[in-house]
């Protein structure tokens, strides 16, 4: 499921956003690009400009998030367009109606883009499949798949600290097995070109043919952290875990926990990423998330600017291009 | 059709008009913003030659343009930016090419973005005369030069400056500016 075909109008650009599996290089770049213009809009007396005025955004959440929901509430909010707030866990699905008939209703409601959170993979891609010619679909984070705009918000960091990906050695770190945000930034890596990409987890958390991703595996912290320039350090994702994939939290720190003692094997200027929620004390110890070479807050504030970027441009196409005209 | 020193004259014939605008209603320490991208390289020689103190501000209108529902996103360009205050202060706002207005428009809502600028003075390099499709005019004109709406006159640049005059033989092409 690359989903390319189904993310690309026929001019080459992005109508959907659904995966950073298969997107080129220039396509990336210029997400990073466009989310550096409006990065500056975040710090003006008015935080706002006219791009989306009169679009209607509806953020269909079927998980509970609260920091990608409401980053994209913000962006949708700084673009002038208007938003709507869909909980669907405890509204329509609960009373029996099918996700189609949630779909139509939302275009019966003039919808121009559905922002979608599912816990299951593929869902977002569905839907793309499903919505009438002129809507958007951005994924907002399916099952273990896709979190592409988390992975755009962390390239984003990554390009601001380092001004390019060519030489950079990136490890990630954790529940790789569980995390569609790795997933979206291996992919995002190798685009863009880093030197190295190494994943550093237990052998359960490791999904199976992760090699074949092009990454370095690591089962060893002090090893895989060498000569890095950027960790990525992931969420054990306790809410998924079934079974004993884990010994014990206390352990799992002991051994794969990121400690300011264990960022000295990585390089001095190093960079710390997390996408949050932290688990004080299970994946980073305090000090080095509250630390100078954390960039976790650094990250919300681009997530902010990157998701108004990913949403100008997938609505933003000239309308012959888009299918029907609305 | 135009080389470098023409280019050049205008300028100083610019500058000088700014320097008696601005005296003449006495507006103190004027600050210079230039329209991205051309308006931003004449802003910049404008800027040296009056030695303004205050830094240069640069304005990138793709946010506030008027055809983004048919034309989309452009390419990115780096992104506006004012370094001083606004509010309160006189602004001379510059740009390279007067034709529609629309441009125009744009700059001056991003503008109130920022801040309620006691004045806004509008200085372009060339004025296309009978153009406007706003109500919008100049305050200072480096030169007026009357074309017909096929051709495209583009300021050159950032180094050197210079002017050209094609016809544009592109199909349906909007008129911005």
């Amino acid at each position: 499921m690359t989903g390319n075909k189904i993310q690309l109008d026929t001019n080459g650009n992005l109508k959907h956003f659904l995966t950073t599996e298969g997107l080129s290089q220039s396509l990336l770049r210029s997400i990073l690009d466009h989310a550096e213009s409006f990065a500056s809009v975040g710090e003006r007396a008015v935080k706002k400009v006219p791009l989306l005025r009169g679009k209607t955004i509806a953020n269909l959440f079927f998980e509970p998030s609260t920091r990608t929901r409401t980053t994209f509430e913000l962006a949708a909010k700084r673009l002038s367009a208007d938003i709507l707030n869909l909980n669907i866990s405890t509204s329509a699905t609960s009373k029996g109606e099918t996700l189609s008939d949630t779909l139509h209703t939302l275009e019966a409601m003039h919808c121009d883009m559905f922002v979608v959170r599912h816990a299951n993979s593929g869902a977002a891609h569905y839907i793309a499949t499903q919505v009438a010619p002129h809507i958007s679909v951005i994924n907002a984070g399916d099952g273990r798949h896709a979190h592409p705009t988390q992975a755009m918000l962390d390239m984003f960091t990554i390009r601001r600290h380092k001004k390019t990906f060519e030489n950079l050695r990136v490890a990630i770190v954790g529940d790789i097995l569980h995390s569609r945000v790795a997933r979206s930034e291996i992919h995002a890596l190798s685009t863009l070109g880093v030197l190295e990409t190494r994943i550093i987890a237990p052998q359960t958390l490791i999904p199976k043919d992760v090699e074949n991703l092009g990454v370095q595996v690591f089962h060893d912290m002090d090893e895989g952290l060498n000569g890095v320039d950027v960790v990525m350090m992931l969420r054990l994702q306790k809410e998924r875990m079934r079974g004993a994939l884990l010994p014990s939290e206390y352990e799992y720190f002991q051994r794969y926990g990121l400690t300011s003692k264990r960022l000295e094997k990585a390089k001095s200027d190093v960079i710390v990423m997390h996408p949050g929620p932290i688990n004080r004390g299970v994946e980073i110890a305090s000090d080095v998330a509250d630390g100078e070479r954390s960039v976790i807050l650094q990250q919300v504030s681009h997530g902010i600017a990157v998701r108004m970027a990913v949403m100008a441009m997938t609505m933003g196409r000239s309308p012959e291009d888009s299918g029907t005209l609305a | 059709m135009s080389d470098e020193t023409d280019v050049k004259q205008l300028l100083s014939v610019m500058a000088t008009a700014i320097q008696s605008h601005t005296s003449s209603n006495n507006y103190a320490a004027p600050l210079m913003i230039g329209i991205k991208t051309g308006g931003a390289w004449v802003a910049n020689r404008l800027h040296q030659q009056l030695e303004y103190k205050d830094p240069l501000g640069e304005l990138n209108i793709a946010f506030y343009r008027d055809d983004f529902s048919t034309l989309g996103m452009h390419p990115a360009v780096s992104p506006s930016q004012l370094p001083v205050d606004i509010n309160d202060r006189h602004i001379i706002l510059v740009d390279d090419v007067l034709y529609t207005g629309r441009t125009i428009r744009a700059a001056m809502n991003e503008i109130f973005d920022y801040g309620r600028p006691a004045s806004i003075t509008l200085a372009v390099l060339i004025d296309r005369s009978n153009t406007r499709e706003l109500p919008i005019q100049p305050d200072i004109i480096g030169k007026t030069i009357a074309v017909n709406a096929e051709e495209h006159v583009k300021l050159l640049g950032p180094e050197p400056l210079t002017i050209s005059i094609d016809t544009v033989r592109s199909t349906g092409t909007q008129k911005t500016g």
